[in-house]
């Protein structure tokens, strides 16, 4: 285990540096610059601004300081916002991470019921009837559905609010704060969960009936008991287990944000910052993001086979 | 074990051949027991006989500006009203399907095709050649996929690429994209085939590598790679929408189901005139359903194991 997490480890470094190397060119190679795009300001203050910023020197110059400012934990200053990027992303990320939980918490639950009553039942007409909702969850435009119940819930019915975090112009407090942004959560909670719960009631249903047919499950019931005990105590935590493979592939969903959800619904999180920052090719913001969703993904990784292994000992790492 | 039947039974070298290919028939007669996996090629069929052969039938194909019947609801006329431009809207989602039905279909071929080469490269040569394509893949798949597509769709605006040509550089960046999940499952395929009695038998039979793999190994692959390259089309039209919704992919003139539901970025259309872009995005949806309803029934039936 410690040689291999020390091996792994380097990896994940390698892969990193190779991901920061890769992520500073795309955006080096991305037409247009925060400055260019500005049409206020006259050619002289253009040069200086760059010279400022250091936009006039060459690229591997470039990439050299962002790293070394990076490695000292400063991921440079948002030109748009005119603030360091990490206290940008704490003051975004918060909203990205409320929705994410809270529908992250409604996906499981609803998936692992789902999946165990279809396992259960399978073949019956609500067995059907749950994989053609699986595969409809699976099949929906993100952006579209998201449109399509603004336009439904929102716009035509007036049941929720369209959009963004609060009220425009509201200074609730309190209770009411409170109540305000659960209002305007609704829809993109609704919209997330319905995204995130084909894929994830198929897995658990699929896992169940893998379980269901193992004999110790018919030990159980040759031992006389009772059916509920048999599903909930015997199956249902076999069923799970490797489900805990999956917590780590979830830590960028959770604190990255969601770029289409958040942009379509207005929310305040980190996907629509980026979003903002990506029209005026705000560099120091975008790189800092993409990088911090790659190294999400490379710890959730990581996180996974260690879980994985924890879970399962015969998994060899 | 057919072909040893064929021998102890003494049928005809003639007669192999349908002996060999029963697999294949009995996998067709499984899957036409699959009644909702039928409904969805019946339903995919369906969607492209529309977009394909529809616009024909229409009179308004000519796409001719025409002021009198601008933004008008759907009628007996205009089934599902007209646009801005008094064009019919149901002729331009027809036409849309064209552009979103193809470029899915072709980059999925391209990503397929990529990702199964460089995946049975990599799982059949191992060493270096292995590390260094795994190694990119790695690194392809950290970097999350949205961004990446949106770097890539601006860069295609800055090379001023002509409406007409985007399609076809959308198609090669979706594929871009998609390879590397591609290369990996197929690699991992590659390496538990490897190592079964079948390949050990041609390395007794002194077999060249282009025919171990071309002869012994790639046919293994076949179903998985059907299953996988019909889920594909879906995944590939999903992201052309979205990126040409963001206005980062196939651009207007040229019609695509995603860029059609741009119009829903403007306030009025999208509260007042839903018939503008709800047709394309129940297009999308329908198509896609389909395709992975009758996806998931070839995998029953070609790839029980990678049931999931």
């Amino acid at each position: 285990m410690g040689a291999y997490l020390t091996r792994r480890l380097t990896y994940t470094i390698l892969i990193l540096l190779a991901a920061s190397l890769l992520i500073f060119s795309l955006y080096a190679m991305t037409p247009g610059d925060f400055i260019t795009g500005n049409i206020k300001l006259s050619p002289e203050r253009k040069a200086e601004l760059r010279e400022l910023y250091g936009l006039n020197k060459p690229l591997l110059e470039r990439y050299l300081t962002w790293m070394n400012q990076a490695f000292h934990g400063n991921f440079g200053y948002s030109l748009d916002k005119q603030q360091p990027v990490l206290t940008l992303f704490n003051q975004y990320i918060w909203n990205s991470f409320l929705l994410a939980i809270v529908s992250t918490f409604l996906t499981w639950i609803i998936a692992v019921i789902i999946g165990v009553i279809a396992a259960y039942r399978q073949y019956s007409w609500f067995d059907t009837l749950v994989m053609i909702f699986i595969f409809a969850a699976m099949s929906i435009p993100s952006f579209f559905i998201g449109l399509f119940l603004i336009k439904i819930l929102a716009v035509d019915w007036k049941w929720l609010p369209p959009g963004g975090m609060l009220t425009t112009g509201s200074n609730a407090t309190g209770i009411a704060y409170i109540r305000e942004v659960v209002q305007h959560m609704t829809l993109p909670v609704i919209v997330m969960t319905l995204l995130g719960v084909g894929s994830l009631t198929r897995y658990f249903r699929s896992n169940m009936i893998d379980v269901i047919k193992q004999d110790y499950i018919r030990t159980a019931r040759a031992k006389g008991l009772s059916e509920r005990r048999v599903l909930f105590t015997h199956a249902l935590r076999n069923a799970l287990l490797p489900a805990i493979t999956l917590v780590g592939f979830e830590l960028p969903a959770l604190f990255g944000g969601s770029l289409i959800i958040e942009r379509i619904f207005n929310w305040p999180g980190i996907g629509q910052l980026y979003m903002q920052s990506f029209t005026v090719r705000d560099y120091p913001l975008l790189m800092g993001f993409t990088m911090f969703i790659a190294v999400l993904t490379v710890i959730g990784t990581l996180l996974s086979d260690i879980l994985y292994h924890a879970a399962d000992p015969r998994v060899k790492l | 074990m057919p072909s040893i039947q064929a021998e102890l039974t003494g049928v005809p070298a003639a007669k192999q051949r349908a002996v060999r290919s029963s697999l294949w028939r009995q996998s067709m007669r499984k899957l036409i027991r699959n009644k909702l996996a039928i409904a969805g090629l019946v339903v995919v069929i369906s969607m492209f006989l529309i977009c394909f052969i529809g616009p024909l039938f229409s009179p308004y194909t000519d796409s001719k500006v025409n002021m009198s019947m601008m933004n008008r609801s759907p009628n007996i006329h205009h089934w599902l009203g007209t646009d801005k431009l008094g064009r019919d809207v149901l002729t331009r989602v027809m036409q849309a399907g064209r552009i979103s039905l193809t470029v899915g279909i072709a980059s999925m071929f391209l990503s397929v095709f990529i990702g199964t080469l460089l995946g049975a490269i990599a799982g059949y040569y191992r060493g270096i050649v292995d590390q260094i394509i795994m190694r990119i893949a790695d690194l392809l798949l950290t970097i999350p996929s949205l961004p990446l597509l949106f770097i890539f769709g601006a860069l295609l605006s800055e090379w001023k690429v002509p409406s007409d040509y985007r399609m076809y550089i959308v198609m090669l960046i979706l594929s871009f994209v998609g390879w590397p999940s591609l290369a990996r499952m197929i690699r991992g395929q590659l390496l538990s085939l490897r190592e079964r009695e079948f390949m050990q038998a041609t390395v007794v039979l002194g077999l060249r590598d282009r025919r171990k793999l071309v002869n012994h190994l790639l046919p293994n692959l076949v179903p998985l790679l059907i299953v996988i390259a019909t889920l594909n089309i879906g995944g590939a039209i999903l992201s052309e929408s979205v990126l040409s919704f963001f206005g980062l992919g196939v651009m207007p003139p040229t019609p695509t189901w995603g860029n059609m539901i741009d119009t829903a970025n403007n306030m009025i259309d999208f509260q007042e005139r839903p018939w503008l872009w709800v047709p394309p995005g129940f297009s999308i949806f329908i198509t896609v359903i389909a395709i992975n309803i009758f996806g998931d029934g070839l995998r029953d039936v070609l790839d029980p194991k990678q049931r999931k």
